[in-house]
């Protein structure tokens, strides 16, 4: 059987000569969960677009449950879902109202479009919130909601396109838990997002997307393993003691170690053993850092370790430590 | 929160396989939207406003503080208004047309109408459809209003309602332009003000509330032929009486005109938009 989702050397260029994308490719298995991984403007949303037959391509092919989106839209407009972080749900329809509106939009017969949507009511604990209009719902509960949405004709495919931007920590962790579990029941899901520990947790492969193309493919576990599992960040009192502690701890981790300023981070496997022997390293030379820290590594590090540019300023490698993003250990 | 249970396939129902179900597919999605944007209209206050109480206001406005000044040729000026500001409030809440469509494209919905196995038509369909229905009420509310007023149809009951014909069939036209406006900008703010420098010369310079005699000359030409004068006047001759075959013809082919070239111009517009 073929893949659920194949895309195949797709380019797509907007006005004013942005190539949004440059020769895309990837193919997702069935019943699994693919991840599109990188920063604001790589192309993640661009693929998503043309997989639901929004947008046409200018050059390549995709299709969903083999059926090409150019050549077959109508059909395979009748074969996925879509939820995103824009959450296009009416604010002037109630919570129940909106799901009604997307069966009959599907076409579902109206006792289907009234039982599914209590259900995914119940099931996304939006029953209490039903009968009230959007205007009242938190930023989760819409995206609950545009995921239930999504849901109603219980499609094979699931595109789910930064389903967790925007949201606060204990919202994102929810949602987490439905995909996991939409996962367990067989659906295929494409998800993009910018947050690296949202690919590591729901995706079984992921693609790195940087300016159109795709720069690293593989299971989230291979990906970090190239990366080093973790990272130790040292803070010294200026670039040239930093860059003496460089040399000095050149050889305790398989990466070398690299310099922002007065700061170093070397991506590590070994975690704990490897702070150890950096100490060590930089006790022997008599250097005192200002901080030690051992972190797991964000999506800024695979962009650096993968691109030599960060995620956020898409610019090359500069003299500065990479911003981290909120909430990273 | 625990995920759904994976709905049988048998649930799902299959594309249309032929024109005539392909059009009652179509026709279904009309009334969903349709009825969609109606719910809109009653929720959200602004549309409610412009919809029943801007059309009681300009009849007192009219009747009571600027009536007395005002001369029609013949009869009263509450009879020569009513039928003037049918057609001003219609043409009024087609700026509704527009801003629907804009807030929609601008909050994501219409892209994911896109994504959705339904007729494609149906968005623009939705939304001048449920326009249609809400002048109808519209017509109801100023019917009552006026007769309040002192308001007294002069021809006869079936003379009225082929008025009111006219002037929702020129109204469903006008949403077409309208739905032309609300693609073409960037957010609902916009199309707001895109549409107010379209409607007021339309709407005041024009044969609504004063007869066209008093204005310059100048201006005169433009405010007896443009469509709004036009069917203002047919919907008097039917409503209080006078030769309205002429004025009628006239309407109607403001309308279909209209029609033929904005609502191309609209779903091409649309079309492009992605």
């Amino acid at each position: 059987m073929s893949a659920a989702i194949e895309v195949d050397g797709l380019v797509k260029r907007f006005s004013g000569d942005v190539l949004a994308l440059d020769g895309v490719s990837f193919e997702v298995e069935r019943g699994s969960v693919y991840g599109l991984l990188g920063p604001n403007g790589a192309g993640k949303t661009t693929v998503v677009r043309i997989l639901t037959t929004i947008l046409r391509p200018d050059r390549g092919r995709a299709s969903v449950l083999g059926h090409d989106v150019v050549a077959a839209p109508e059909l395979v407009r009748s074969l996925f879902g879509l939820a995103g972080q824009y959450a296009a749900v009416d604010e002037n329809l109630t919570g129940r109202e909106n799901l009604r509106m997307v069966g009959r939009l599907n076409h579902l017969a109206r006792p289907v479009v009234a039982s599914r949507s209590a259900e995914l009511l119940e099931q996304f604990e939006l029953s209490d919130a039903a009968d009230r209009t959007l205007k009242t719902y938190s930023g989760g509960m819409r995206r609950r909601l545009d995921l239930a949405a999504a849901l109603v004709a219980s499609p094979g495919v699931l595109f789910l396109d930064e389903p967790t931007t925007g949201l606060d920590p204990q919202a994102r962790i929810g949602l987490w838990g439905v995909i996991e579990q939409l996962v367990e029941q067989g659906t295929t899901v494409l998800l993009t997002t910018q947050y690296l520990e949202e690919a590591d947790r729901l995706a079984s492969r992921v693609a790195v997307v940087d300016h159109g193309r795709v720069i690293a493919e593989g299971t989230p576990a291979a990906l970090k393993a190239d990366l080093g599992a973790t990272v130790l960040e040292i803070g010294l009192h200026d670039a040239e003691t930093a860059a003496r502690a460089a040399s000095a701890l050149a050889h305790v981790s398989e990466k070398r170690p690299r310099v922002f300023g007065s700061d170093i981070e070397i991506a590590a496997d070994g975690g704990p053993r490897i702070a150890t022997a950096a100490l060590r390293a930089l006790d022997q030379e008599g250097i005192e850092p200002l901080r030690f820290a051992l972190r797991e590594p964000s999506l800024d590090d695979v962009f650096l370790s993968l691109t030599g540019h960060t995620a956020e300023d898409g610019r090359p490698d500069e003299a500065v430590v990479p911003a981290r993003a909120a909430g990273q250990a | 929160m625990s995920a759904p249970a994976v709905v049988a396939v048998a649930d799902r129902n299959r594309l249309p396989d032929g024109p005539t179900a392909r059009l009652r597919w179509a026709v279904a999605d009309t009334v969903t939207l349709t009825v969609r944007n109606l719910i809109g209209y009653l929720r959200v206050p602004e549309a409610l406003f412009f919809s029943s109480v801007q059309p009681i206001m300009f009849v007192l406005l009219f009747r009571y503080v600027f009536g007395g000044a005002i001369h029609p040729p013949h009869g009263s000026y509450v009879n020569f208004l009513i039928p003037g500001i049918f057609v001003q409030t219609v043409a009024f809440g087609s700026i509704g047309t527009s801003i629907g469509l804009a807030e929609d494209l601008q909050k994501g919905i219409v892209e994911r109408f896109r994504a959705l196995p339904m007729a494609r038509s149906a968005v623009l369909a939705g939304r001048t459809i449920a326009d249609l229905v809400r002048n109808v009420f519209v017509a109801v509310i100023i019917t009552g209003i006026g007769y309040a007023v002192g308001f007294r149809v002069q021809t006869n009951a079936l003379a009225f309602i082929a008025g009111l014909g006219v002037i929702l069939i020129f109204a469903y036209a006008l949403s077409w332009g309208f739905a032309l406006v609300g693609l073409s900008a960037p957010n609902s703010e916009t199309a707001q003000v895109m549409s107010f420098p379209l409607l007021f010369p339309l709407t005041f310079a024009s044969a609504a509330f004063v007869p066209v005699q008093t204005m310059p000359s100048w201006l005169q030409g433009f405010a007896t032929h443009q469509p709004v004068s036009v069917v203002v006047n047919a919907t008097r001759a039917l409503m209080l009486g006078g030769p309205a075959a002429s004025l009628v013809w006239q309407s109607l082919a403001w309308t279909v005109g209209i029609v033929v070239v904005l609502a191309p111009l609209a779903v091409r517009r649309y079309r492009r938009i992605a």
